[in-house]
């Protein structure tokens, strides 16, 4: 099951060993600079450093393949039907219309399309490889904490810690209410008519559902009487401290955040055109 | 007990009445408890000691809304007003669920939850985990998740938390309800060692007396009907027909002296088997007047299990759950598995059921290799009841969840409501055919669960835990029907069950799983009375057999059995 979702994967490497916060501030520097910039340049150096991240994690791609494949598959989706929606998106970007090939109707090909195209691609690869190195090389606990530090409020930080204790629970009722709804003629696969299938989901979603409220009042009372939510601030057991690697780390990310976005920008278009010789 | 000292909880003419409620759930509850007691309280389901335990921790009224009247303090001070938190600096609560209050993602983090919430600074948090962790014996288990901990494990963490912010009163709610018995055993033992070297307030919350009664108590409280009927030490308690009346089930060797004209008096010393005074002769002469034990004949067999070997990983790096495991039921037996957490029963189960595909090995059902089957198929030979009803019930009304399992096999309706009623007949449950299943008791959604297994008319029924939770009474009630379902239908039960009283009355043959092996397949009375096979599968020996040892008979094992047998006689009555 543990090939199935993308999980923490203790190992000793400088990763694993900068605190949680960090790598979070880092993150979300790196995903905006990613979603605004359209300079190739900033692009392909982010693509590279994404790519030695992924590298000084140490994380296997057996131990990841299956997320692997399903944003592959997602990212190859989303390029043919970028084309097929708006075959003319990048002469539109770019403003000049170089042909390579005639195709049917509206369907040209267009070096500018190929081009915009290639920086989509390019996308994925700046975030996908820290996404992935985000979430295996930081414990879970340490997620909450993160958060927290960063501004979110505790209560809010919290319930994304218990979503991840209660995930592995929940999945293990859902196998067993199945199976036993299964038993009794509970029918979900395709040979079944849509509405019979959608009668068969709610006959396990159902119990699942009374099942989990029942846990949820549980975990809330053994929670208050243990004081959560008595003050307005907590501190965390789990969490690294905040070292001198983690500022410089920060500070790394802060700065090239600052130089991507002023490279980007500094002639009032995000987008670099190697098709107007600018 | 030393009066002239204040006590540190005080009821006095206390009453609650929760809002959504008619009548009042706790009626005149007047109850002193001294600092440095430990004090159990014990009561039917319905009694209301869980309510009792809530008023003590704040739960009551402040979770749980309602009518409150006459006083209630803790240390000296009125409770009215007081917050969960004001509370919690003074009761420290186990709450009886061990992996439902798990709430952090691993040990340590659960110790020092109580802890981060007070705002204790990180470097100071840890060494006093570590601290706590050793106190209960859990230190090497700190980075471990709630997953890879034993309920007994995840109960000791609970308790390291609950001694984080050094309350003066423990608070333990059904402790043993979701532990193995040798478990339960250790849990009674870490809980008495911790009073003695703290000198905290223990109040314990149970009705399994005997099991509590392992390690002594000062008093015990009963609690019937809302109302306390009874405040006296053990010794007294148990020399008096109060338990029974309550529907508590007193200790197995007091009922046995008890039928060998030796009734439990507070001199002899009742509260445990090693210590009660009694006269050998007398039991001895007792257990020579009982018939011999009639010999069962076995049915044919129905289910043959062939060298069936599980596991989850298939690189076959981990050991394996199931271990070549072979065995056979016969039509009509009544056959209990037991074992530890993770030992590889509910895998049995499921794999019997169709669930999980086994790694190697077969099975056959009636001689027919089941691996053919798909699992819609097999339930039409073999039923699987669910520990808990919740998670089966998936109608609002009684008679459309018993009927489920036909209409989706498609038999036409005039006979499906044929074969509904009459699975409601048998379960008792016919009058109440057109309710709504949310008006039904714990007790009774279990028999709608086992209608809506029935009506499909299996060969076999497996029931995991079909007690769990459950109190003497309701207990009982459940598996006399069980009972009488296999005599009068002939059904075969297989039953996974941690509890030993279970095995003993109600089951014929005990399978014992351990690290996946099947290591005993024998009589339950044999079984329990056998030391190695009660370590190794973390049970616990009954105390009959010590009764019987004490006594010097001659057959431990024979009389546990021919006890097990008038008892259950004298109880008929």
């Amino acid at each position: 099951m543990s090939s199935f979702m993308l999980a923490y994967i203790p190992r000793k490497t400088p990763l694993h060993a900068l605190c949680g916060t960090t790598k979070f501030v880092f993150f979300i520097l790196w995903s905006v600079l990613a979603m605004i910039t359209y300079d190739t340049r900033i692009m392909l150096i982010m693509a590279a450093v994404s790519a030695v991240v992924f590298v000084v994690s140490r994380t296997r791609f057996s131990e990841i393949s299956f997320i692997v494949k399903f944003l592959v598959v997602f990212m190859m989706v989303n390029l043919v039907t970028i084309y097929l929606f708006e075959p003319e998106q990048g002469v539109l970007v770019y403003g000049t219309r170089t042909v390579l090939a005639e195709g049917f109707g509206r369907y040209t090909l267009t070096a500018e399309q190929l081009f915009y195209e290639f920086n989509v691609l390019l996308k994925y690869n700046m975030v996908v490889p820290v996404a992935i190195v985000l979430i295996v090389t930081t414990q879970p606990s340490e997620f909450a904490s993160s958060l927290n530090r960063i501004g979110v409020p505790y209560t809010v930080a919290y319930a994304v810690s218990l979503t991840l204790r209660y995930i592995p629970d929940i999945q293990r009722d859902f196998r067993d209410i199945s199976r036993a709804q299964q038993a009794r003629g509970v029918e979900l696969s395709r040979k079944n008519s849509f509405r019979k299938r959608l009668k068969g989901a709610a006959a396990i979603l159902l119990p699942l559902i009374f099942s989990s409220l029942a846990r949820i009042d549980t975990i809330s009372q053994a929670m208050e009487l243990r004081g959560f939510g008595k003050h307005r601030k907590r501190t965390w057991y789990s969490g690294k401290p905040f070292t001198r690697t983690d500022a410089a780390v920060v500070c790394i990310g802060v700065l090239f955040f600052a130089f991507g976005a002023w490279f980007t920008f500094r002639d009032g278009n995000r987008f670099y055109n190697p098709f107007t010789g600018r | 007990m030393n009066t002239e000292t204040k006590p540190i909880l005080a009821f006095s003419a206390f009453s609650f009445k929760y809002t959504a409620q008619k009548e009042a759930t706790l009626h005149d509850i007047t109850l002193n408890i001294f600092p440095g007691e430990k004090i159990l309280i014990v009561g039917p389901s319905g009694s209301g000691k869980s309510t009792l335990g809530n008023c003590i921790n704040g739960l009551v009224p402040n979770a749980f809304p309602g009518t409150v009247s006459g006083r209630f303090e803790v240390g000296g001070e009125t409770t009215e007003g007081k917050s969960i938190f004001d509370l919690s600096a003074l009761v420290g609560t186990v709450l009886q669920d061990p992996d439902g209050q798990f709430v952090a993602l691993n040990a340590g983090e659960d110790i020092a939850f109580a802890l981060e919430n007070e705002c204790v600074p990180q470097n100071e948090m840890v060494p006093r985990v570590a601290d706590l962790a050793r106190l209960v014996a859990m230190e090497p288990h700190l980075d471990k998740s709630p997953q890879d901990l034993s309920g007994g494990q995840k109960q000791r963490i609970t308790l390291a938390g609950v001694l984080t912010n050094d309350a003066p009163i423990l608070l333990f709610d059904e402790p043993l309800a979701n532990l193995d018995p040798a478990t339960g055993k250790q849990a009674m033992e870490l809980i008495d060692d911790l009073h003695k070297t703290t000198g905290k307030t223990v109040i314990i919350i149970e009705h399994r007396l005997e099991d509590v009664l392992h390690r002594p108590v000062d008093r015990i409280v009963v609690l019937e009907n809302g109302r306390i009927t009874a405040d006296l030490p053990p010794a007294d308690i148990l020399s008096r027909p109060i338990l029974s009346r309550a529907g508590i089930r007193e200790p197995l060797y007091l009922a046995a002296l008890r039928y060998a004209g030796e009734p439990p008096a507070p001199e002899k010393h009742p509260q445990q088997v090693e210590t009660v005074a009694f006269s050998p002769a007398k039991l001895a002469a007792w257990d020579a007047a009982q018939p011999e034990e009639a010999h069962q004949t076995r049915g044919k067999p129905i289910l043959a299990l062939d060298t069936l070997s599980f596991s989850w990983d298939t690189a076959g790096t981990a050991p394996p759950v199931l271990d070549r495991v072979s065995l056979t039921l016969h039509a009509g037996e009544r056959v209990s598995l037991v074992g530890k957490n993770g030992a590889g029963k509910s895998t049995l189960a499921k794999i019997v059921c169709g669930f999980e595909t086994p790694s190697s090995g077969s099975l056959y059902f009636d001689g027919e290799d089941l691996s053919r089957l798909s699992i819609k198929e097999r339930a039409g030979k073999i039923g699987y009841v669910m520990q808990n009803p919740n998670q089966m019930i998936s109608h609002p009304m009684i008679f459309d969840e018993v009927a489920f399992g036909l209409r989706n096999r498609g038999v036409p309706a005039q006979e499906a409501e044929q074969r509904v009623h009459e699975a409601l007949e048998t379960c008792g449950l016919f009058p109440f055919r057109n309710w709504p299943i949310s008006a039904l008791s714990f007790g009774q959604k279990k028999r709608v669960t086992i209608a809506s297994i029935l009506v499909l008319n299996p060969e076999l029924i497996i029931l995991d835990e079909p007690t769990a939770g459950q109190d003497f009474r309701h207990y009982t009630d459940i598996m006399d029907f069980l009972e009488s379902l296999n005599s009068t239908t002939g059904l075969s039960l297989l039953m996974i069950t941690h509890d030993m009283h279970l095995m003993l009355e109600y089951t014929t043959r005990a399978m014992v799983l351990s690290d996946g092996k099947l290591i005993a397949d024998d009589t339950p009375a044999k079984i329990l009375t056998n030391d190695d096979i009660i370590e190794q599968a973390s049970l616990k020996r009954t105390s009959l057999y010590d009764l019987a040892l004490r006594a010097g008979l001659s057959h431990p094992d024979g009389f546990v059995q021919r006890f097990i047998e008038y008892d259950r006689k004298e109880r008929r009555r």
